[in-house]
């Protein structure tokens, strides 16, 4: 008996542990849901549900600054940072996972010393040659200053993932006669969906979310991608932050981020390991 | 660019050495024209801006001329060594690092266990823990500072509710609790990385050693210190490196919190304010390499560490 009520108290022990778990990873964002739908005196109280739910935020997040064009604009750059990102490092990948050569050991950690640099400390220079291409304030100088987080961590999946793929097939193409093109483009691109898929919904979130570029090489507010533009959302005074505003912008650029991890999950879970435990 | 032959002549299974010699060169070539535009990128974004600001370091640069900067030695050095608010900002650099990565450590570590865990709704539980991870950190700031609001957040009703405190703390505000209220959020933040990586871990250690232990009936927190953590350590290592990296630079959590407030500020505000705000693009300089100076050293010290280690 006294077994059975241990045995049983641990069992709720441990389901309680779950419990707290849960409210906490997910509590702040349910609270800038509900904080999103009250207008208003509402906002200024405390309730755990809305009274009056109402969508004059999301409303107003559009109104009071170029909000739309800010989403777009970092889809744009998502997107774009996403496809040159891949096409580099696919190309990089086969030579680093496919050919031996002489270098390839010292060209691997190099890639992944750069992935080790804080981003402040290319910031003077990568400023002056981003005006130098006369790329201020302009979103392609967001594509090609991601490069410098996106490429280290591509490469390297995509390099351990063409490693592990099966000699035998580029061995056939070869006695065919193919040429390295042809073998990547036709032998193992049709294989890599899924590690592409991984990898490049892990570069669309590190650009999407990317804060200190965007902040110092856009100036205007047409050119602020979405999290400069949640940042800097202001009131008449600073102590009055138009908080329902910046709940809003936040739950409509979160939401469809929790949807694509959530549903891509296992491969993000699948590619974040690949990326750090074989590393 | 051409490469002898010699090491990368195994991996092809040619029959005729001539023709498997003259096929591996062929390799070799194409091997370095398909990697050629990844590394021209690389050179231009990384390479280059980093020996261009640890050139800016030495001069007395200024945003709004940048060609006029003159070479004026290691002068911007001699005074940012000197600058208490730098040495500040290294203190609450180091605090940070130190305090959010051990808590996510072993909070992650309790939440991997639950998920390695059999029970029902698993799957559910581990999308949960992904949340935080897929909110961008400025979403997440400016989340938790309204939640941290002095006047009308909810952290303090709450706490007031359960009678903690009677009077509302100004969290972002306070000296005493501006940094903690980062320290939580980035806790909140990334701790659910930590606790994946350390499940991939767990779900990679062989189950012999604890299925003779549950025969043996060794207890369960014995069994975690005596098989799982020397086990999982390789893991842990590689995690808490990523994580102490990150942290070391942290910016963007910081400065939407609470801005240039020196109560909190990092070595990465610091820098941006003296590069940007102050357009001191020397003196700014010269703050930004001493970060990745301090990076590259614990880094190099991490990983000669651990092997070190690996080796005993």
């Amino acid at each position: 008996m006294n077994r059975k009520l241990k045995k049983l108290l641990g069992r709720l022990a441990f389901y309680l542990f779950l419990a707290v778990i849960v409210v906490y990873t997910v509590f702040p964002f349910y609270w800038a849901i509900i904080s999103s739908l009250k207008s208003g005196s509402d906002l200024f109280k405390v309730e755990f549900w809305p009274s009056h739910p109402a969508w004059d935020n999301y409303f107003a997040v559009f109104r009071e600054q170029p909000f739309g064009r800010n989403i777009l604009n970092s889809i744009f750059v998502a997107v774009s940072t996403v496809v040159l990102s891949l096409a580099l490092a696919v190309a990089a990948a086969y030579a680093l996972g496919r050919i031996q050569f002489r270098g390839r050991t010292v060209l691997l950690i190099l890639v992944l010393g750069v992935s080790m640099f804080p981003q402040i400390a290319v910031l003077s220079g990568m400023f002056e040659l981003i005006r130098s291409l006369g790329l201020y304030n302009n979103l392609l100088s967001l594509t090609l200053s991601y490069m410098i987080f996106t490429l280290p961590f591509t490469v390297w999946v995509l390099t351990t993932f063409m490693r592990e793929l099966p000699k035998e097939l580029e061995e056939a193409a070869i006695v065919d006669g193919a040429k390295p093109y042809t073998i990547v483009t036709k032998v193992f691109m049709p294989l890599m969906g899924p590690a592409l898929a991984t990898t490049g919904l892990l570069a669309f979130i590190a650009a999407w979310n990317e804060f200190l570029f965007a902040l110092t090489f856009t100036l205007s507010s047409e050119q602020r991608t979405v999290p400069v533009a949640i940042a800097l959302i202001s009131g008449a005074s600073s102590y009055e932050l138009p908080w329902g505003n910046i709940m809003a912008a936040s739950v409509i650029v979160t939401v469809p981020l929790i949807v694509l991890v959530l549903i891509f999950q296992r491969r993000i879970v699948s590619g974040l390991t690949a990326g750090a435990v074989k590393g | 660019m051409t490469t002898t032959g010699a090491v990368a002549a195994k991996e092809v299974v040619a029959p005729l050495p001539e023709k498997a010699s003259r096929l591996t060169r062929e390799r070799v070539r194409s091997a370095w024209l398909f990697m050629t535009p990844m590394l021209v990128v690389l050179a231009l974004v990384a390479g280059w801006p980093l020996a261009r600001t640890i050139w800016f370091g030495l001069t007395d640069a200024n945003l709004s001329d940048l060609e006029a900067a003159k070479f004026i030695g290691f002068v911007n050095y001699y005074y940012l060594l000197q600058d208490p608010d730098w040495w500040n900002a290294v203190w609450n650099t180091v605090v940070f690092a130190a305090v959010s990565v051990t808590t996510e450590t072993v909070l992650g570590m309790a939440i991997a266990l639950a998920l390695n865990a059999h029970f029902g709704g698993r799957g559910l539980l581990r999308a949960a823990v992904l949340i935080p991870w897929a909110i961008p950190t400025v979403v997440s700031a400016q989340m938790w500072g309204w939640m941290f609001h002095d006047v009308f957040g909810v952290i303090n009703a709450v706490l007031k509710m359960m009678g903690v405190i009677d009077k509302g703390i100004a969290w972002t505000a306070s000296p005493s609790t501006a940094l903690l209220a980062v320290i939580i959020v980035d806790v909140w933040k990334t701790t659910p990385f930590m606790a994946l990586l350390l499940l991939a871990g767990l779900q990679m250690l062989p189950q012999e050693c604890y299925e003779s232990a549950r025969v043996d009936g060794v207890h369960p927190v014995r069994v975690f210190f005596k098989i799982t953590l020397p086990l999982l350590k390789p893991a842990l290592m590689v995690a808490i490196i990523f994580r102490v990296l990150d942290a070391l630079r942290i910016f963007d959590l910081i400065y939407v919190m609470s801005g240039n407030n020196k109560d909190t500020m990092s070595m990465s505000v610091y820098a941006r304010q003296q590069l940007v705000d102050f357009q001191d693009v020397g003196y700014g300089s010269a703050a930004a390499t001493m970060l990745f100076l301090i990076i590259a050293l614990f880094t190099i010290g991490y990983l000669t560490l651990a092997r070190v280690g690996r080796e005993d």
